[in-house]
């Protein structure tokens, strides 16, 4: 192995608003190994995005950063607070959801993947254009030559997400963090960016953080996989592992409740009721527990931490799916007909209406 | 032109809404037309689910919106409920004619915020239809009729009655709108992506709640989504389309298990989780869609199609029976049986 490229500390991520503080992310570590690929899957409102903006020190000066991230030995932070230019962009660079919003709509293809070659590694207008060309062919565009002098609008969406690529890729990043890359792309458009940015990175020996809400994306990806929720990890864990011995019960229930292309039709899913929580008041325990089918009296309470289910495997909760707890508190549950936070079993099984929660603010 | 052909339309008693050769263009500016939809039929039993699944920009949308008028197509015939003496040619009705018709056909959009009028109460938004078309009832029952369906979407009528849209989740607007379709009684609701704009965790719910909802009111529904997992799961029977064409129809299960159309197997191996009927290599294709302006002669598809030869370029596919229900408008589909026809 290579060693350790990334190291994530400790992250948190709070913004202060009129209704209080937001934590967006709240006590995140991790670590990533030079050409590896980490997954983190998270709805929205887990504090997948804020992880990766904190990274990219791309956050609003008002947001409120704790923690520390070293990459390779230097201390990303500090690094920040000094405005150290050529760090962001050169060694770790972003590729955003919409590739549209991600590029200047008035300038040309080529002026936009050239500008940060000759910003950051000063070569010449001349240089930067050739190498523009040859980081187009590398993203598996057709006629180079031809889209340098085009405009965004001029692409498809799927040309200006291998764009956005080139561009990330210019000055050869050790990190690429890729957001939700392909979201807003058609489904036979996706899966060709997804090979292209796990191509790119073996053959650049680049480490990769894939963001996305969907668990399939990362399945034959990642090598390592990250639940969030609610700005928390839930779960982590290498990818066969986590598909193979899930302990935590939303990363159950997620894989549950998507419908599976193989399954015939009007299998009945299993619902996750309720909805993601505001991260502006998130109750004392555990941020799932309301929705979640294993909840005790403790998890109410005691919010869990993570603990380690084996090598390289944690998991936050004090009832892990598949374990003598984890069992032992559902079927409980099962029995009494009800969880410890008051959600009716009978929904997930049964033809009966998921009642949504209250509205925010009906609760008093 | 690819995939026309009316081969797959049923001839049964309960047939509730039938399509006909509907063609959609729309005129752009510069004397050019945009074929958003060319030439589909189908019928939909009563009871039944059609799912309609594409890329963007295939014509599945203007396809739903078509049917119900939104604008009047082109071209074709869309009747509702033939063969009955409810029967309605909607292409041909306008004015107040179609007025009285249109409540038995009902929508529901892709992003629930925006498709609530945001400075409305929800026991307003939702009881309009009735406050319209229910003559000879009084508010108490319209109020009585508004709370049950809101509980029957799992809405709390005493808390979420009075406010307003902005107060509640994308997931909880999309079971108002829902609410607001069916409180009608509605034959046929269409639902445009009713999930795309949802988080994973509660798209279930709704998909759940819209299986409810059609064995408690007897609803027909035509489902529309980019999804091909979520089509699988709510429809009984789908249409694969491809720029503004029908390649493959056939019942839902058929269909994903034996995929005939070059076009549908590319979109079952591109999935996050390719589905094991079809191998992962076949999504690999080129990536540009030829504009609807100008389509391709022959097969639409045949510019990305792997098996494309000279006669796609010239002759167009028509819609064929390859198996009980199943049909494809290729002419060198992969057969049920394995072999390639």
């Amino acid at each position: 192995m290579a060693g350790t490229l990334l190291s994530v500390q400790d992250l948190k991520v709070g913004f202060r608003t009129e209704q209080g503080v937001v934590r967006a992310v709240d006590g995140v570590s991790f670590d990533l190994e030079a050409g590896q690929t980490i997954g983190i899957v998270g709805e929205s409102g887990s504090g997948k995005t804020v992880t990766a903006k904190a990274l990219m020190n791309l956050l609003p000066s008002y947001a409120h950063v704790e923690g520390t991230v070293i990459f390779g030995d230097r201390d990303v932070f500090a690094m920040a607070a000094n405005r150290e230019k050529h760090f962001w962009g050169v060694e770790m660079t972003m590729v955003f959801q919409d590739p549209m919003t991600s590029l200047n709509p008035v300038k040309k293809v080529g002026e936009q993947i050239a500008e940060s070659l000759r910003v950051h590694l000063k070569k010449s207008r001349r240089e930067a254009f050739a190498e523009a060309g040859d980081l187009l062919e590398q993203v598996g565009i057709p006629e180079p030559g031809k889209r340098l002098t085009q405009y965004p609008h001029e692409l498809s969406g799927g040309l200006r997400q291998r764009v956005v690529i080139a561009m990330a890729l210019a000055c050869g990043p050790r990190l690429l963090i890729a957001d939700e890359p392909t979201t807003a792309l058609d489904v036979t458009v996706q899966k060709h960016i997804l090979d292209l940015l796990d191509d790119l990175r073996r053959d650049r020996g680049m480490a990769m953080i894939l963001i996305t809400h969907d668990l399939g994306v990362v399945k034959g990806r990642a090598d390592e996989i990250m639940v969030m929720y609610a700005g928390h990890t839930m779960e982590e864990a290498p990818t066969a592992t986590l598909f193979s011995e899930m302990r935590h019960p939303y990363t159950e229930a997620l894989l549950e409740t998507i419908p599976k292309i193989d399954t015939p039709s009007h299998t009945r899913l299993v619902p996750i009721p309720g909805r993601p929580p505001e991260v502006i008041e998130i109750p004392d325990g555990c941020p799932f527990a309301p929705r979640c089918r294993y909840s005790t009296a403790r998890c109410l309470t005691d919010r869990p931490g993570l603990t380690s289910h084996g090598s390289g495997h944690a998991c936050a909760c004090h009832a892990p799916v598949g374990t003598p707890s984890g069992s032992e508190a559902r079927a409980a549950n099962e029995s009494a007909g009800t969880t410890a936070a008051g959600l009716d079993m009978a929904q997930f099984t049964r033809k009966v209406p998921v009642i949504d929660f209250a509205p925010p603010g009906a609760e008093g | 032109m690819a995939g026309s052909g009316t081969a797959h339309l049923r001839d049964h008693d309960d047939v509730v809404l039938r399509v006909e050769n509907l063609v959609m263009e729309f005129p752009t500016g510069r004397h050019q037309v945009v074929h958003a939809v060319s030439d589909i039929s189908f019928d939909i039993r009563r009871g039944e689910t059609l799912g309609i699944v594409g890329e963007s920009g295939c014509g599945k949308s203007t396809t739903a919106r078509a049917i119900v008028q939104l604008p009047t197509p082109t071209s074709g015939r869309v009747v509702l409920d033939p063969g009955t003496d409810q029967e309605a040619e909607l292409t041909a009705l306008g004015g107040e004619d179609l007025r009285q018709v249109r409540p038995r056909l009902q929508m529901i959009f892709q992003d629930p915020i925006s498709s609530l009028n945001p400075r409305r109460q929800v026991r307003d938004i939702v009881g309009e239809g009735l406050n319209i078309w229910a003559e000879g009832s009084d508010d108490q029952q319209i109020r009585a009729r508004v709370d049950e369906v809101l509980e029957a979407v799992g809405i709390d009528p005493s808390v979420a009655a009075n406010r307003r849209p902005h107060e509640f989740s994308g997931g909880q607007c999309q079971r108002i709108s829902i609410a607001r379709a069916v409180i009608l009684e509605p034959e046929i609701l269409i639902c445009d992506e009713p999930v795309s704009a949802l988080d994973v965790s509660v798209q279930a719910q709704i998909l759940n709640l819209l299986e409810e909802m059609k064995d408690r009111y007897g609803l027909t529904l035509v489902f529309i989504s980019h999804d091909l997992s979520v089509v699988r799961n709510v429809s009984d029977r789908v249409i694969v389309m491809y720029l503004g064409k029908a390649c493959e129809v056939g019942d839902a299960d058929t269909l994903y298990s034996v995929p005939a159309h070059p076009y549908t197997r590319v979109l079952l191996a591109s999935a996050p989780q390719p589905a094991s009927t079809v191998d992962e290599s076949e999504s690999a294709i080129g990536d540009e869609i030829p504009s609807p302006i100008n389509p391709p002669s022959g097969c639409r598809f045949r510019t990305r199609c792997p098996r494309a030869d000279d006669r796609c370029a010239t002759e167009e596919p028509i819609l064929r029976a390859v198996g009980d229900d199943h049909f494809v408008a290729c002419h060198y589909p992969t057969m049920p049986g394995g072999t390639d026809g």
